[in-house]
C-alpha cells in the first residue's frame, strides 16, 4: 500500500460561500436518494386540494373562484416542513457532524448550507402545485412576475418554518423531537382563512387567525393569483413571514452555537 | 518562548536565539472536567514533530477526551493545548487546517458514496477540483475497495468504513494525524495494512502521528514514544524499550494454587528478584536474568507447599509497565498479545 504521494499540508480555509455550496451540494445529492422525504410533499397537497375542491367548491358558489382561492393552501402544504433537519440529527448521532466540525468549514455554513438546499427543494416543489392549479384553470392575475413572487414568498415561508426543526435538531439531537415539531404546523395552518374566506370566520377562530402569521402568507399568495398587484397584502405577508423567519433563524443559530459550545 | 506566526521562537534574556518549529502537540496542565468528574487531570504532553506518539491506556482512561480537545471538539477546563504551534482554543481554525482525524467510531455518512465523502472532505479543506482528483487517486489505494468506492457507505463492512475514515483524514495531507484506536474492530489483514500505512506516512512524509490505543502490540510496534494514561493522568512516558526496561529485564509468570502470602514470601526471598506482583493466582517476578532465576522460582514455590500449574518466562510488555505504575492491568478487549 502506498497512499499519500503529495507532500506538505495542502488544506486551507475554503471561504464562506464555498463552504455553503459544499454543504448544500451534499444535502441536494441526498434528495433523489430519499424519495420518501419528498414525494408526500408532491402528493399530499394535490390530495387536499382535490378533496377540498370537491367538498367545498359548490358551497363557495360563484362569489369566489374557489380553485384559485384554495391554491395557496396547497402550496403551504407542499413547502412546509421540507427540511434536512432529520438528516442533521442522523449526522449528530452518527458522529459525522463532529467530523465536519473538525474541518475548517465555517460553523454557520453547516446550517446555511442545509437551508440553502431546503430553499432549492421548496422552490422545485412549488412547480407541480402551480402546474396542478394551471391544469384546473387557475391563472395568475399578476402574470409571470406574480408567479415568481408567489414562488419567492413560498420559499421564504418554507425557510422560516424549517428553522424550527433545525433548532430542535441541534438542541436535542433527537429524531422524535424533530418529528414532533412538525405538529406545530397544523394549528398554524388550519387556524387561518386557508380554506374558508376570512369574513366567514367568527369568534375565537377569527381572533386566532388574525394573529396567525400564516393568515398573512396565505393572503399575500392569494392576492397575487386573484387580485393583481396589491401592496397591502403583500407587505403584510412579507412582514409576517419575515418576522417568523427572523425568530426561526435566531433560534436555529442559537441552537447551533449551543451545540458547538456544548463542548465547552 | 514566544509564538511567532505559528512557530516558537526560543529566547534567552529577551533575545531570539534561534527559530525552531514548534512541537507537534504540546499540553501544559491540561484539565477536562465533566461536572464533578475529572476526565483529564493536569496533563503535560510534548509530542515532537515527525514522531509517532502512542497514547496507551485502558477504556475510560481519558485518551479520547484528550484527542477531542486536541482536535478542537472539546474545550479544556484548564491548562493549555497547542497543535502544530497553534492554541486549540485561541486559534482553532489554524489547528483544523493542519490536522487529520480518524476517531474511534468511523464518523462517516452512510448515505454518501465513498467517493462523495472523500470529495466533500477535500472541498471543505479548500482543495481545488484538480487537487481533489489527485488526492482521491492517492488515497484510493488505502481504501482498497475497488469499485465499491462508488457505492453508498452504508453497504460497506466495518473494516471498509475504518479505512475510508482514515483516507478522509488524509485527503488534505495533514501535518498531524490523530488516530483514535484506528484498528479496533479490524480484521488482522486490515489491521496490518493500517499499521504499514501509518509507519509509511511517518517514515516517508514525516507526518506526526498521535495514536491512541488500548492494544499493547500496536503501541509497541508503531510508536517512537509511548505515554501511558490512567484515570486522566500520565503515569509513564518514554520509548517502548525504555519503558519496558524500567520494569525489569525478564518477567517470570507463575500460575499457582495455594496460599498467596506464602507464595509471595517464597518469591521475594529469591536472590536477583527485582519485584513481584500477584493478580488472581498469577504471580509475576521481574528479574535481570530470568534464565538463572526460573528454576529457583519453581523450587521455592514447591518447597513452600504450593501447587505450580504453569511457569513461563517472557520479556516485559507495556502491560507490565502499566501494572507497575498503576497496580492494575490494561483491559484489552480484543487482546492482541
Amino acid at each position: 500500500m502506498n497512499v499519500v504521494q503529495s507532500e506538505g499540508v495542502i488544506g486551507r480555509e475554503a471561504g464562506f460561500v464555498h463552504d455553503v455550496r459544499a454543504v448544500a451540494g451534499r444535502a441536494l445529492r441526498q434528495v433523489p436518494r430519499e424519495p420518501a422525504a419528498v414525494l408526500p410533499a408532491v402528493f399530499v397537497p394535490a390530495f387536499f386540494y382535490a378533496v377540498n375542491l370537491g367538498a367545498l367548491e359548490n358551497l363557495a358558489g360563484t362569489a369566489i373562484d374557489y380553485k384559485a382561492f384554495l391554491l395557496p393552501m396547497a402550496i403551504a402544504f407542499a413547502v412546509t416542513g421540507m427540511s434536512r433537519a432529520p438528516a442533521l440529527v442522523i449526522d449528530i448521532q452518527g458522529g459525522y457532524f463532529d467530523r465536519l466540525c473538525m474541518t475548517p468549514v465555517r460553523r454557520s455554513a453547516l446550517l446555511l448550507g442545509l437551508m440553502t438546499a431546503d430553499v432549492a427543494v421548496i422552490t422545485a416543489l412549488c412547480l407541480p402545485v402551480i402546474a396542478t392549479g394551471a391544469v384546473v384553470g387557475v391563472r395568475f392575475a399578476t402574470g409571470l412576475p406574480g408567479l415568481l413572487v408567489f414562488v419567492g414568498f413560498s420559499a421564504l415561508w418554507g425557510l422560516a418554518f424549517t428553522c424550527f426543526p433545525y433548532a430542535v435538531a441541534l438542541k436535542t439531537g433527537s429524531p422524535a423531537a424533530v418529528n414532533a415539531c412538525y405538529i406545530v404546523f397544523f394549528p398554524l395552518f388550519f387556524l387561518t382563512d386557508a380554506v374558508v374566506p376570512k369574513q366567514l370566520l367568527t369568534g375565537w377562530f377569527s381572533t386566532i387567525a388574525t394573529y396567525n402569521p400564516v393568515t398573512y402568507l396565505i393572503g399575500a399568495l392569494r392576492s397575487l393569483i386573484t387580485s393583481g398587484w396589491q401592496l397591502r397584502p403583500l407587505l403584510e405577508g412579507l412582514a409576517a413571514v419575515s418576522a417568523l423567519a427572523l425568530v426561526g433563524l435566531s433560534l436555529a443559530f442559537a441552537a447551533l452555537r449551543a451545540r458547538i459550545r456544548m463542548a465547552d | 518562548m514566544s509564538d511567532s506566526g505559528g512557530y516558537s521562537v526560543i529566547e534567552e534574556a529577551g533575545r531570539p536565539l534561534e527559530t525552531a518549529p514548534p512541537d507537534a502537540v504540546r499540553t501544559v496542565g491540561l484539565v477536562r472536567r465533566f461536572g464533578p468528574t475529572v476526565a483529564v487531570g493536569s496533563l503535560d504532553l510534548r509530542v515532537r514533530r515527525g514522531e509517532i506518539y502512542g497514547f496507551l491506556g485502558p477504556n475510560g482512561a481519558g485518551k479520547s477526551t484528550v484527542v477531542r480537545i486536541l482536535c478542537t471538539l472539546l474545550r479544556p477546563s484548564g491548562g493549555t493545548a497547542s497543535v502544530a504551534g497553534y492554541d486549540v482554543t485561541e486559534d482553532p481554525q489554524a489547528v483544523r487546517v493542519r490536522i487529520g482525524v480518524a476517531l474511534q467510531d468511523a464518523a462517516i455518512d452512510d448515505r454518501q458514496t465513498g467517493r462523495e465523502l472523500l470529495s466533500l472532505q477535500g472541498r471543505l479543506y479548500g482543495l481545488s477540483a484538480a487537487q481533489i482528483r489527485t488526492r482521491l487517486g492517492d488515497v484510493l489505494d488505502l481504501v482498497d475497495i475497488g469499485t465499491a468506492i462508488d457505492r453508498r457507505i452504508g453497504t460497506y463492512s466495518g473494516g471498509m468504513k475504518r479505512r475510508l475514515d482514515l483516507a478522509a483524514a488524509l485527503i488534505h495531507s495533514p501535518e498531524v494525524l490523530f488516530l483514535d484506536e484506528p484498528t479496533t474492530g479490524l480484521d488482522p489483514h486490515s489491521r496490518s495494512a493500517v499499521w504499514s500505512e501509518v509507519a509509511r506516512l511517518n517514515r516517508e512524509l514525516g507526518m506526526t502521528i498521535f495514536l491512541t490505543t488500548q492494544y499493547l502490540e500496536e503501541a509497541d510496534t508503531l510508536a517512537d514514544r509511548v505515554g501511558i494514561i490512567s484515570s486522566g493522568r500520565l503515569v509513564a512516558e518514554g520509548s517502548p524499550a525504555v519503558l519496558k526496561h524500567s520494569v525489569g529485564h525478564d518477567v517470570i509468570v507463575a500460575e499457582v494454587e495455594g496460599d498467596d502470602i506464602s507464595a509471595l514470601e517464597a518469591l521475594r526471598s529469591i536472590e536477583g528478584v527485582e519485584s513481584t506482583g500477584n493478580a488472581d493466582g498469577t504471580f509475576t517476578v521481574r528479574t535481570r536474568d530470568g534464565a538463572a532465576v526460573l528454576g529457583t522460582v519453581a523450587v521455592k514455590l514447591s518447597r513452600a507447599g504450593l501447587h505450580l500449574k504453569g511457569l513461563t518466562m517472557r520479556t516485559p510488555t507495556l502491560d507490565d509497565v502499566y501494572t507497575a505504575m498503576t497496580g492494575s492491568r490494561i483491559e484489552e478487549g480484543e487482546a492482541l498479545l
